[in-house]
């Protein structure tokens, strides 16, 4: 059982995804865990093929309990006879090293690589990957544009396995996804998993169309799934067959032990330990600057004059980023309180706050904010908000936020002093942009301005740490171009 | 403007108006092939010729395409503009030695002291009952080979101006001419005046497949690009033009936005011209394909004298279109 958030102690396992003898890679989903707060996704920290699973489902375990066992996939597959003796004898051209002693699986088998598909490879690759059990997504990529290739496939192939061993391959299971390239493309450039898509090609391949059709189901569906969230979150059990998510996914919705009255208290319980540990144990202090975002908005109306509504950008979106940059650029307020004093981290996930319709407030984060060009702040922002309002955020997302920042200004309020998500050691609060009069030069303008403020924590830092954060976001804001 | 914008014309005689035309302005040019003298040349292109020249710029040659293909090189090296004709393609077979090993290579083998401006039309293609030694399209063949340009005119315009700029190159044109293209009739734009022999042409434009084509075959493809889109279809055509070198600009940029590509080739499948531009387009546009890339081609067999056996044998418009559908699904 991962620990979902700093204030996890127990979860629940609503549902397994996968079984024993299902091949799993790193990353992959493969049950979902109602904690106090929502329903998580739980990722797979190894590849390999699930050998059994150890909690049932419903049953409620200390975090650090472990759900199931995985066996590395060459040892799970030592005891598999091969399906396809007759593969056994089909020459494979420059077949990687260490899988030289190896058959071939089938070639009427190949396996898809969902996960893998923002990897840019070629098909040959991503069957050449498959073969030898590894994620795409880890190898790195030494062709064209970061392209991964052959060789890369079969370094990383030698280097997980001693080529003394003479491993046996499992022969690939579930069916690669028959799709043509423009398809699995643009599956990959909108997010949507090719296996949930229905292709209407030749032998069933999915098509550019059939993709585009299920992105178009999926904007169509989503406004509802906003406006329903409440229903969703009050009623989850009931829910399960109807909600939009399960028309997606094909999955059935969690259902949860708890009842809507109780998940409510249970969140609300939540986030007052939460709460109470924070103004208890994390002395405080409050800094308040505010930012000209002239500059800022000009720049985002040229620019979203170019650009179709859903890819335009919002303000948020540059005080996002601007806030991830100065949080690198200040790295004592990026970090974690612990016992032993203060620990920076390198990469910057900015938490953010996302309060739920239903009642609540969970603060999912983006992950490597600060090297995210910002479209991509954009659209992960987009896409977190969603989710974290359907319940279905992930562990990564959930436990990993760095610092965290918390923007009332859509409801109108000017200036946010917020109460820091321990062990985290800063919070930033964003009010709503306003126009006021603005002297530039000695000049009196309007311009739109917001009120950036930082809670921090003094434990961790002081007050002119704090300055240095808020003059560099501001600095930051000043620059839209450049972030 | 001439009198031939506004009638009719064909295809043979804008051929012969244009060798017409290159023989008059510069002395340099002459003529020279079996037939093309006395008899008007076996297709008839060059009928009349020779009372306006005279015998020494439109000369009749002995049957031997490797000796008159020979001094034709011979001609061009030492300062003249040859246009030879051989009769068809099967025929040049006697002068690939020439073709091949001298005119193609000339320019490398001497350091580049040493240009063979020498430009030969040939005729191509079946579909005219002449059977398997007179029917080929070889010009895939001449399209493997570096150091000459491959020109297939298709339209009356590029009969009449592609001539002009094959004659400005300074290494060799070979010029494909469709047998059946030479009764093709219609009225000239004179106004498209001198061509470039380095892009396709789009003679169709549209949205959803790319149908690639060249010579003999770009009438099939648009007849069959018509009933394409009377099914709602909407098929571009691209007149390749060059076979040597190929456009890969005007080939992509199509396929990169209808995403399927038909190549037809009258040429045989294997090891073909069709070959290689659907591999450029798998090279160059594997991210951008929605279909497999499909390729409609002449049977693998020498073309039948039967008229339904060697219609059975090439391209038609049927075939062209059941393609097409195959990539729109």
């Amino acid at each position: 059982m991962p620990s979902l958030g700093a204030d996890m102690t127990e979860g629940t396992l609503i549902e397994w995804l996968v079984g024993p003898g299902d091949r799993v890679r790193k990353g992959d989903i493969v049950a979902v865990v109602d904690t106090t707060k929502s329903a998580i996704e739980v990722e797979c920290f190894e590849s390999g093929v699930v050998d059994r699973l150890l909690v049932e489902t419903g049953a409620t375990v200390p975090v650090g309990t472990s759900l199931a066992v995985i066996s590395p996939a060459g040892e799970e597959a030592a005891g598999l006879t091969p399906e396809a003796p007759e593969a056994v004898s089909r020459k494979q051209p420059a077949s990687p090293p260490a899988a030289a002693t190896t058959p071939p699986p089938p070639s009427a088998s190949p396996e898809a690589g969902q996960s893998g598909g923002t990897v840019a490879a070629t098909p040959l690759v991503r069957h050449q990957a498959e073969e030898a059990g590894l994620d795409l997504a880890a190898v790195h990529g030494t062709g064209p544009g970061g392209r991964v290739t052959r060789a890369d496939v079969s370094r990383e192939a030698a280097a997980e396995r001693p080529p003394s061993t003479a491993v046996k391959e499992e022969p690939a299971g579930r069916g690669r996804v028959r799709a043509t390239p423009l398809a699995r493309r643009t599956a990959a450039e909108t997010g949507i998993e090719l296996a949930a898509v229905t292709g209407t090609g030749r032998d069933g391949a999915v098509r550019v169309a059939d993709v585009r059709a299920a992105a178009a189901k999926r904007a169509r569906t989503a406004p509802e799934s906003v406006a329903g969230q409440r229903e969703a979150l009050l009623a989850r059990p009931e829910a399960a067959g109807a909600g939009p998510h399960k028309a997606e996914t094909g999955r059935d919705a969690a259902t949860t032990v708890h009842d809507a009255a109780a998940r409510l208290t249970a969140m609300r319980r939540t986030t007052a330990d939460l709460m109470t540990r924070s103004k208890r144990e994390i002395p405080h202090y409050y800094l308040s600057t505010t930012v000209d975002l002239g500059r800022a908005v000009a720049w985002l109306r040229e620019r979203n004059r170019e650009l179709p509504v859903p890819k335009r950008l919002v303000t948020t979106a540059v005080l996002l980023k601007a806030t991830a940059l100065a949080a690198r650029h200040v790295p004592q307020l990026n970090g974690f309180w612990t016992p032993d004093g203060f620990g920076g981290e390198a990469a910057v996930h900015l938490g953010v706050a996302v309060s739920l319709r239903g009642g609540g407030l969970v603060a999912p984060a983006i992950r490597d904010a600060a090297d995210l060009p910002l479209p991509e702040v954009m659209a992960r922002l987009r896409d977190l908000v969603a989710r974290a309002r359907t319940g279905r955020l992930r562990a990564s997302e959930t436990a990993s936020a760095t610092i965290t920042v918390t923007n009332l200004g859509d409801q109108g309020v000017e200036a946010v002093f917020g109460v820091i998500y321990p062990p985290q050691v800063a919070l930033v609060g964003l009010g709503k942009v306003v126009e006021r009069p603005w002297a530039v030069n000695g000049l009196l303008g309007v311009r739109p301005v917001v009120t950036a403020t930082l809670s921090a924590d003094h434990r961790a830092s002081d007050g002119s740490t704090g300055a240095r954060f808020l003059a560099a976001l501001d600095s930051w804001a000043q620059k839209p171009e450049e972030l | 403007m001439s009198p031939d914008s506004t009638s009719n014309t064909t295809y043979r005689e804008e051929l012969r108006e244009a060798m017409r035309e290159a023989l008059a302005r510069d002395e340099r040019v002459f003529l020279m092939g079996e037939d093309v003298g006395r008899y008007g040349g076996a297709f008839g292109v060059s009928l009349g010729l020779i009372d306006q020249f005279g015998p020494d710029r439109v000369r009749d040659t002995p049957l031997s395409e490797s000796a008159f293909v020979g001094a034709g090189i011979g001609a061009a090296i030492a300062g003249m503009r040859p246009i030879v004709e051989i009769m068809t393609v099967n025929f040049s077979l006697l002068a690939l030695d020439q073709i091949l090993n001298n005119a193609a290579t000339l320019l490398h083998m001497s350091g580049g002291q040493v240009a063979v401006p020498l430009v030969i039309r040939m005729t191509t293609g079946a579909g005219r009952r002449l059977a398997a030694q007179h029917s080929h399209s070889l010009e895939g063949w001449y399209a493997h080979i570096p150091g000459i340009r491959v020109l297939a005119p298709a339209t009356l315009e590029d009969a009449r101006y592609m001539l002009a700029s094959a004659l400005a190159d300074p290494d060799p044109v070979l010029i494909f001419e469709h047998g059946s293209l030479y009764n093709l009739s219609g009225q000239l734009d004179t106004g498209c005046g001198p061509v470039d022999l380095d892009t396709a042409a789009i003679r169709r434009p549209g949205n959803d497949v790319s149908l690639i084509t060249h010579g003999g075959s770009l009438g099939k493809t648009l007849q069959a690009a018509d009933r394409l889109a009377e099914e709602g279809i909407d098929a571009e055509v691209i007149d390749l033009r060059t076979l040597r070198p190929l456009d890969d600009t005007t080939i992509l940029g199509s396929v990169r936005r209808t995403h399927r590509a038909v190549v037809i080739d009258e040429g045989w499948r294997t090891a073909g011209l069709s070959a290689e531009v659907a591999t450029r387009i798998a090279e160059q546009g594997f991210y951008d394909l929605d279909a497999p890339v499909e390729r409609v081609c002449g049977a693998e067999v020498p073309t039948p004298y039967a008229a339904q056996l060697e219609e059975a044998a090439l391209p038609q418009t049927d075939g062209i279109a059941a393609a097409a559908r195959r990539t729109v699904g």
